[in-house]
């Protein structure tokens, strides 16, 4: 007879490959060591320290990535490398999923240290109450909160450690590490602070909530397996627990299916988006764009790794239910976001639903997910999702820094204040001639997310529905296609509203506070009777919310300059985005080694 | 029992029961006997203090002695396991259990230097 509780196994010294664990200890050190120079660095000095830290940290973890992977991945027959007792799996998809990462990351951060002139998107202290006499000292003071660096870094290195994860303690640890900084940098906002601390309070609430279905789905999978280990779940490795014990199955389908629910909740898509609009619209621009990127990043290789691991092996016939999950969640994201998204008069709800209709992109090339055919051990989806997630990566770092250049302002000349971004459609007409750069900048965004030829997204998308259709699912497939068809409605239709309308208010000659200038009918926005002033309530949409601040001033509209970083992040990133869009074969021939077995 | 998934039924059964019940039971069986101190601010014990009109400063002290508590809770935590096993860990566990002492005086340090511990 098998005793219920197997005895301690005897302790053995888990072998650690420093090499290997590298770009982790190299991103969580210099978040570590960011703590430490906000101690004991001058506050002047601090940002500047902080930012070269977190540069260094970011580039070099990406550039020790590309070496493992140059110099030791492929000399070697390996396919995948178990860390610390198989906490960590790196493989050739962690490394390439955690290079996008760090790449995108380094660019947001850029944007993130933008403190030129107007254009700081944070709070100069988070702690003081809106409005307050102190926060109006801390301001004058020019206080910063330099904390914002690591707190960036600590939420990176999570990034890197969820798709790497071996186990699920492992990978529930890192999901807390990623989620933790982003919601205390989502209430940082300078300006609308209301908004931005409610957009943190509710990611926080919901982001709980999701956190606690994760852990439930792992003690299902404990107590259907007796391990957290997934080499050891999906091997039968596991202890060996009496029949009558084990609850069979369901409890193994449950868990499974909740450990989804809780990275799915990350990844934005629906039914557990609710936090997207809110949270993107509220946080600090700069730190939605980090977010929008590079957690849907992570979380798309949790995902990847969950259903890699669980779905096509035999012992656990698990295939289908995940793939009916999987289905039905990229649906309801492709259909929600990209029809609730040609109704939104804000530009970053706007960018919200796009992104949860790209979660449903992404899931279609997911679903594509094909049971262990007893020969080989090949996911296609790997590379595409990578190659995916690295072009809207790309466009969303840069579609984000555009919005928050674009502001409001009141007064005129040398008393002219700048006031938060001028998020509402409307006053984005007449961009083009205002700010050319910027305007082709966002159009090369939108066009990316829209999926047109000659962009990174067009590519993205091609490869993403057709691991879809090679598995099997070619209406899936052309539902997809029919959705993006959809979202080009709304992305076209700002291209149209920057370079095709006038604009609504000349920046030199503000209008009357207590007004606003309304984009007429939508999908009309070219022949609306723009610059007519529309009094008292600005019109409202499904899901339109507009702030009192907006409507107190909607004065004129500034594009400030930025700083050099940001500048350079957007031209980066629009570079990227065209380059992948040419010349997509270099990088996709590289990707194709992350569809090896193990993900 | 015939469907293998009824198991997991009863456990959410259980869990609302559990969840609704301790609400609902206190709501329907408790007394209600209302007085003035049960509508006033916790703090502690001592006598709440008003807070300003028009979002005033409040003393965040205790919060700070919390987050600090929250320090050593975990140091805690986590050193009393490893005492335990301190023979069968051992250099290893020293080694790490010194890195994680060094780890979690950082925060320590960052709450020193930019003042947490001034009561005044």
């Amino acid at each position: 007879m098998t005793p219920l509780i197997a005895a301690a196994p005897q302790f053995v010294q888990p072998e650690i490959w420093w090499t290997w664990l590298a770009p982790y200890l190299l991103v969580l050190g210099a978040a570590v060591v960011g703590v430490l120079v906000e101690a004991f660095v001058a506050p002047r000095a601090r940002r500047s320290t902080q930012l070269t830290l977190a540069l260094v940290a970011l580039l070099g973890a990406a550039g020790w990535n590309v070496w493992l992977w140059v110099d030791q991945f492929a000399p070697t027959e390996f396919k995948a490398i178990a860390l610390v007792n198989g906490s960590l799996m790196v493989s050739y998809f962690t490394l390439a999923l955690q290079t996008v990462i760090l790449v995108v990351a380094a660019l947001a951060l850029l944007v993130v240290a933008d403190r030129s002139r107007g254009a700081d998107d944070f709070a100069p202290t988070a702690a003081a109450i809106p409005g307050s006499d102190y926060e109006e000292l801390a301001r004058t003071k020019g206080l910063q909160q330099t904390e914002i660096y690591p707190l960036f870094l600590f939420a990176v290195g999570g990034m890197m450690l969820f798709p790497a994860a071996g186990n699920l303690l492992t990978m529930f640890i890192a999901l807390e590490i990623l989620s933790l900084p982003l919601y205390v940098m989502s209430g940082m906002a300078r300006h609308r602070r209301l908004l931005s601390q409610e957009a943190s309070l509710k990611y926080f609430l919901l982001g709980a909530f999701s956190s606690a279905f994760f852990l439930m789905g792992m003690a299902l999978v404990y107590g259907y397996a007796g391990t957290i280990n997934l080499w050891a779940i999906t091997n039968g490795h596991a202890l060996q627990v009496p029949e009558a014990l084990v609850g069979g199955r369901p409890l193994l389908v449950m868990g499974v299916v909740m450990l989804l629910v809780g990275v799915l909740f990350k990844v934005g898509a629906v039914p557990f988006h609710q936090w997207t609009p809110d949270v993107y619209q509220g946080a600090p621009t700069s730190i939605t764009g980090f977010m929008a990127a590079c957690t849907k990043a992570a979380a798309f290789g949790a995902v990847i790794r969950i259903v890699v691991w669980f779905a096509p092996f035999i012992g656990l016939d698990l295939h289908e239910e995940i793939q009916v999950t999987i289905v039905i969640v990229a649906i309801a994201s492709m259909l929600l976001g990209s029809v609730l998204g040609v109704v939104q008069h804000d530009v970053k709800r706007l960018l919200a639903y796009s992104s949860i209709a790209h979660a449903g992109f992404v899931l279609v090339a997911v679903a594509g997910v094909l049971p262990y055919d007893g020969q080989t051990f090949v996911f296609p989806m790997n590379s595409a999702v990578i190659f995916y997630l690295l072009a809207y990566g790309l466009a969303t770092v840069g579609a984000f820094a555009v919005v928050r250049l674009v502001r409001e302002s009141q007064g005129r000349g040398a008393d002219a204040v700048t006031l938060g971004e001028a998020t509402h459609l409307s006053q984005w007409a007449g961009l083009g001639r205002r700010s050319p750069f910027l305007a082709v900048a966002f159009s090369v965004f939108l066009l990316s997310f829209a999926g047109i030829p000659l962009t990174a997204g067009f590519i993205g998308k091609f490869t993403a529905f057709k691991v879809a259709v090679d598995g099997g699912l070619w209406w899936l497939a052309v539902l997809a296609v029919l959705c993006s068809a959809i979202a080009v409605f709304f992305y076209v239709r700002i291209i149209v509203l920057m370079f095709f309308v006038d604009p609504a208010a000349d920046d030199t000659e503000p209008e009357p506070a207590r007004e606003v200038v309304a984009v007429g009918a939508l999908g009309a926005t070219s022949d609306a009777p723009v610059g007519t002033p529309l009094a008292g309530e600005p019109e409202a949409g499904v899901g339109l919310r507009l702030s009192d601040e907006l409507r107190r001033t909607s004065g004129g509209v500034t594009v400030l300059k930025g700083s050099v970083g940001s500048r350079v992040a957007i031209a980066v990133a629009m570079v990227g985005t065209l380059l992948l869009g040419v010349l997509p074969g270099p990088v996709l021939d590289l990707l194709e080694k992350t569809v090896n077995f193990l993900p | 029992m015939s469907n293998p998934y009824v198991p997991l039924l009863f456990l959410m059964g259980v869990a609302a029961v559990l969840a609704l019940g301790g609400v609902a039971a206190s709501a329907i069986i408790g007394p209600k006997r209302y007085n003035k101190a049960k509508l006033e601010a916790y703090e502690c014990g001592i006598e709440p203090t008003p807070n300003a009109v028009g979002g005033g400063r409040f003393p965040i002290k205790y919060y700070l002695v919390a987050m600090t508590f929250i320090i050593f809770d975990i140091e805690v935590v986590f050193l009393y396991p490893w005492a335990v096993e301190f023979r069968t860990l051992a250099v290893f566990g020293l080694v790490a259990i010194l890195a994680f002492i060094a780890m979690i005086t950082v925060p320590f340090i960052y709450e020193w230097r930019r003042g947490g511990f001034e009561w005044d």
